[in-house]
């Protein structure tokens, strides 16, 4: 579905993505995981359109979407679930979800759209007419995702949904992504809280420096030791 | 001590000249709701609107309906011509780049209209059916104040419905609060930028020629200084939200021409000063601006 290759990215004038290739398939749940500047974000922001590519090519069905405007890249069914969540917070719930379904011309699949977001995400059912801003951490989590899927995602790019959440949050937050699998949403997911990421995906990408250090099996590398002993080690880490 | 009919006269006079301010002062707000630029260009757009209605409508002698369209497009082109060249190409290297480069945009509109015109001040009349004064008591208002006055309430009226009711208002309103987010909802924030020059130029143009229809007499540097008052007037009233923009405009219309007409003649050419004096103490106390909000800016 979408394919990567040889990617580099400057950000202020340094290069921190460096020949990354990637691909994810119909379906999947691909997980990128690393320490904090592996260039992770900086990879989905690029696919996103939000940063320029240096070199390299992305290609969503075959069709090159490297250096087009951020606009074109949603309505090909790239939703991006930004990190920070980055909801409008100076407008109201049901603004915020709205604003998800910019592009969407068919008005019974916003309608549906915004049902569904809804039984997902209840407590936001009660609280359409409310500024954003007031929700906590997780609820925003929620409806930076809801937004996402009324946008009617083809492909799903998370950036760190689980930062600054509670533990119980973080699995309900999980929990919505394994739903989100079973109705058919390919995921990208870039997460700093490696185990919850090896176990939600099919294949995970480890990242250093902007650099592609390892790809496998999600399965396989959850039991790799030297994996174990790097990114799912002690406590400090998470 | 003056008298309450001279007091309700200048009153008056401060509700005309605030309603130029404001007017101009929606203008300021609708870029700088989107964009946080400070626009330092958009009182001389002002001065283009006036100079090309001075030469069609005086010098040619078209119709004005006609010269105030011709110049309402005039106005939207430089807008967008500068947005193009001198805002656009900097969007992503910070609030204070585009700061600096609206003041060079203002000073070479300034300095093209002194090259085509010619520094001197020059007069402008409006026709006779815009500048009859009608009589209310000691107050005196022409056609024209009237019409200003109006229109400042129409046009906040007609885009306040947009913003909060139509998909482009909802658009603007996004990017208002989060520029990157609004571009990963699919929205084009160029377009929306665009839409929002061409407004803000539109009433520059619109207000361009209440300020001259007031003073009587233009020069190419006319747009400067209102425009720095309207883009404090948008900060007294509450920057970034319209009706703000408007009860600035109108305070500190009324704040300066009551201090011009009630103090002694010896300190009233520091109007300017006075106003701005406001301005800092109002801040002071409501650094958000008298509707804005008391959250402490953007998040």
């Amino acid at each position: 579905m979408l394919k990567i290759e040889n990617l580099c990215v400057k950000y202020d004038s340094i290069r921190v993505v460096h020949n990354v290739s990637l691909d994810i398939n119909d379906g999947e749940i691909v997980a990128m995981i690393g320490a904090n500047g592996a260039g992770k974000s900086t990879i989905l922001k690029t696919i996103s359109g939000l940063l320029k590519a240096e070199s390299g090519k992305i290609t969503m069905d075959g069709e090159d979407i490297t250096r087009v405007d951020s606009h074109v890249i949603v309505q090909r069914g790239i939703i991006q679930v930004p990190e920070g969540r980055q909801i409008f917070t100076k407008m109201t719930i049901e603004e915020n979800l709205k604003l998800g379904a910019f592009l969407q011309k068919d008005k019974e699949k916003v309608e549906n759209n915004f049902e569904r977001a809804l039984t997902l995400f209840p407590i936001l059912k009660e609280r359409l007419k409310q500024t954003a801003g007031t929700l906590s951490g997780g609820e925003q989590q929620m409806l930076a995702i809801g937004r996402a899927l009324m946008g009617d995602p083809r492909l799903l790019l998370l950036d760190e949904p689980s930062m600054g959440l509670s533990p119980l949050m973080t699995q309900n937050v999980f929990d919505v992504l394994r739903q989100l699998k079973k109705d058919g949403i390919t995921m990208l997911l870039v997460e700093q809280n490696a185990y919850d990421a090896l176990d939600i995906s099919d294949r995970t990408y480890i990242l250093e420096t902007g650099v592609v250090k390892t790809m496998g099996w999600s399965k396989e590398l959850i039991e790799d030791p030297g994996i174990k002993k790097a990114y799912l080690g002690g406590e400090y880490d998470a | 001590m003056p008298d309450f009919g001279y007091f309700l006269s200048q009153l008056f006079n401060g509700i005309k000249l605030g309603s130029v301010y404001a007017m101009v002062a929606i203008g300021y707000s609708m870029v700088y709701g989107i964009l946080r630029l400070i626009n330092f260009a958009h009182g001389d757009i002002m001065t283009v609107g006036v100079y090309t209605i001075l030469v069609l409508f005086t010098t040619y002698g078209m119709p004005l309906w006609l010269t105030i369209i011709i110049s309402v497009v005039l106005s939207i082109i430089v807008g967008l011509t500068a947005e193009r060249v001198a805002y656009r190409p900097l969007r992503s290297s910070g609030e204070e780049t585009t700061l600096i480069s609206s003041l060079a945009v203002s000073i070479l509109i300034q300095n093209i209209i002194v090259m085509v015109f010619s520094p001197q001040r020059v007069a402008f009349h409006l026709p006779d059916y815009l500048s009859k004064l009608h009589t209310f008591g000691t107050v005196r208002l022409s056609t024209m104040n009237i019409i200003t006055f109006v229109a400042v309430f129409v046009i906040l009226i007609a885009l306040s419905y947009m913003i909060k009711n139509t998909r482009i208002g909802m658009a603007m309103r996004a990017c208002s609060d989060n520029m990157n987010a609004a571009r990963l909802m699919g929205i084009n924030i160029t377009t929306i930028i665009v839409i929002a020059f061409a407004i803000g130029s539109a009433l520059a143009a619109l207000s361009g020629l209440m300020l001259a229809g007031e003073y009587k007499t233009i020069d190419p540097l006319m747009g400067f200084v209102p425009g720095l008052k309207a883009f404090c007037a948008a900060v007294l009233g509450g920057i970034g939200s319209l009706g703000g923009a408007v009860l600035g405009g109108f305070i500190l219309g009324i704040i300066e021409m009551l201090f011009a007409g009630l103090m002694p003649t010896e300190i009233t050419p520091y109007r300017d000063a006075f106003v701005f004096l406001v301005l800092i103490l109002v801040l002071l106390v409501k650094p958000n601006g008298i509707l804005g909000s008391n959250e402490g800016g953007r998040s």
